[in-house]
């Protein structure tokens, strides 16, 4: 049994998961910022308030014993510093005081591991949305390749700070995807696919100055998500064609979007590969994926030194070795 | 066989590849063999968009083609434009894959075609055309020398940093896939380049490092 610590953004979660990838626990607790982004010193407060209430938590759900807790799983990054640090404290000092291993787990691979497990399809093109990341990665030879990411921000982050911005609110994709209904028109914005890779930021500026000149919301939120989501879908496709995959998953916070899913499986379908998404409850930050991919990480003999339990905040995918790709074959 | 967005592909048509873009179907022109490259409809996409993607792709690629073309680089001779079923017809090339017979040539032969490569690569980029995916699967070798084909990816810029992307993309491809000659045949690239794009060389050099080193192939810095 492996306790895994999410705290890179807004979330603080706490999972625990068996090594035959069953999850017995899945805490949250998400920082919602009162105006604006996420600040970072203030979500990093935020989780060092709610730590110990959602430890206990994940522990009493799961009914597990502390004594049968044999590792420690962190998410050392990618993240924000300040929210890294707190988790990274409290997971030093359960591994500590439990006398268990530490385990290093990449924020992004959990985000993989958690999308192949409950698909069930576990050699997939991964398309990996959210407030932090959007990228395009599958496994080949030993690693998780980047076949095309954005090179400025986020999807998910363009689709809030638009929404934020033009007073609908947060989380601003499910807000902008319900009153897309009643858009009449689509306005041309900034369509940005280079080569694989993907930028969002002219984007966002071009929809917000055209909410500014008067268009309307209803018609401008349509266009800007009928426009990101096709750049996600075409580099997608292009990612499927190259690498030959058979399976495609969806995952991360934007893969509760309805609109997203219905175009990729639009495409998918074309290749005649399969198509999975992510639970609703493992979509966004959360602690289970951490302390699954933890669970695959320690029977894999992947552990650290607490004095090397250093945050890594700009952690990359391909640094990362990926010896248990095939585990889940075994279980199955 | 019907695809979205085109209305006739007559039974003596072959479908050449099934792309993540477009399809390419070899046909008869006028009495000359040609390809035509159709952008099928995406139906993920919004109507609008979907338009307005295809046509303003193809009449870029178009552009490119005839701008290659005049500038002297041996690419197909643009034979039509079809705006409204967002479609190019182009000369067909008889030739091989560069990719599939690199590994078999002989000393004199890789030489040939990698300098007159870079010929046509410093060409290009003195004249403003990036081709976007110079891969050696889109090199033709013919009885007429190489011919470049695809400009699908490409653009119209004179950014260094687009300049070294192309050049980036046929390092890494002869060194994943030509690992053998590829030391030698980036050297006769440079070589040819160097007669027609002399001033950049050294620049382009150091940029194509410096791509490689932040490349997502190792790891890359996010700022």
């Amino acid at each position: 049994m492996v306790l895994g610590i999410e705290s890179t953004a807004h979330t603080f979660g706490v999972g625990i998961a068996a090594y035959d990838a069953n999850i017995l626990a899945n805490e949250n607790s998400i920082y919602r910022p009162t105006a604006g982004g996420i600040h970072p010193r203030e979500a990093a407060e935020h989780h060092a308030k709610v730590a110990a209430n959602v430890v206990s938590r994940a522990i009493e759900k799961s009914g597990v014993k502390l004594s049968d807790i044999e590792g420690i799983a962190i998410a050392l990054g990618p993240g924000m510093g300040p929210c890294l640090r707190v988790g990274a404290t409290i997971a030093r000092a359960l591994s500590y005081k439990l006398s268990v291993p530490l385990i290093p787990v990449n924020h992004a691979i959990a985000h993989f591991e958690i999308a192949r497990c409950s698909t069930r399809l576990f050699d997939p093109l991964i398309v990996f949305v959210s407030g932090g990341n959007t990228m395009i990665s599958a496994y080949e030879e030993g690693r998780y390749r980047v076949f095309g990411e954005t090179l400025d921000i986020s999807l998910g982050n363009c689709l809030d700070t638009f929404a934020r911005e033009v007073g609908l609110g947060f989380p601003g994709t499910p807000i902008l995807e319900k009153i897309t209904d009643k858009a009449k028109e689509f306005i041309e914005l900034p369509y940005t696919v280079k080569g694989q890779d993907l930028s969002f930021s002219g984007l966002l500026t071009a929809a917000l100055r055209a909410v500014k000149e008067g268009a309307e919301i209803e018609d401008i939120s349509m266009s800007i998500i009928e426009t990101a989501y096709a750049m996600v879908v075409e580099v997608t496709e292009r990612a499927l064609v190259h690498t030959g995959k058979r399976e495609v998953v969806l995952t991360g916070g934007v893969a509760r979007s309805k609109r997203l899913t219905e175009m990729l499986k639009t495409m998918v379908k074309v290749h005649k590969a399969k198509f999975g998404v992510v639970p609703p409850q493992y979509a966004g930050d959360n602690g289970a994926m951490i302390a699954l991919t933890g669970a695959l990480e320690l029977k894999y003999g992947i552990t650290m030194e607490l004095e090397n339990s250093f945050i890594r905040p700009k952690w990359r995918v391909e640094q990362i070795d990926i010896p248990w790709y095939y585990y889940y074959k075994e279980l199955r | 066989m019907t695809f979205h967005g085109i209305t006739t592909i007559r039974n003596s048509d072959k479908i050449i590849s099934i792309g993540a873009e477009a399809v390419l179907v070899k046909i008869d022109w006028y009495g000359l063999p040609a390809i035509m490259k159709i952008r099928v409809r995406k139906e993920y996409r919004h109507p609008t968009l979907d338009r307005f993607l295809r046509t303003k792709r193809t009449i870029s690629e178009a552009k490119l083609l005839m701008e290659a073309h005049k500038i002297g680089v041996a690419v197909p001779v643009l034979y039509d434009v079809d705006l409204k079923k967002c479609t190019l017809t182009m000369e067909y090339i008889e030739g091989v894959k560069a990719r599939n017979v690199i590994d078999s040539m002989e000393q004199h032969e890789l030489r040939n075609l990698f300098s007159t490569l870079g010929y046509y690569v410093g060409l290009m980029h003195r004249a403003g055309i990036v081709h976007g995916d110079l891969t050696t699967s889109n090199v033709l070798i013919t009885e007429r020398g190489p011919f470049l084909i695809d400009f699908g990816l490409g653009s119209f810029s004179n950014y260094l940093e687009d300049r070294g992307v192309d050049v980036h993309l046929l390092l890494r491809v002869l060194e994943s896939t030509h690992y053998r000659v590829a030391k030698k045949a980036f050297e006769y690239f440079i070589e040819g380049y160097r007669e027609t794009f002399p001033d950049i060389v050294d620049e382009l050099l150091n940029k194509v490092k410096e791509i490689r080193m932040r490349g997502r192939y190792i790891i890359r810095k996010r700022t």
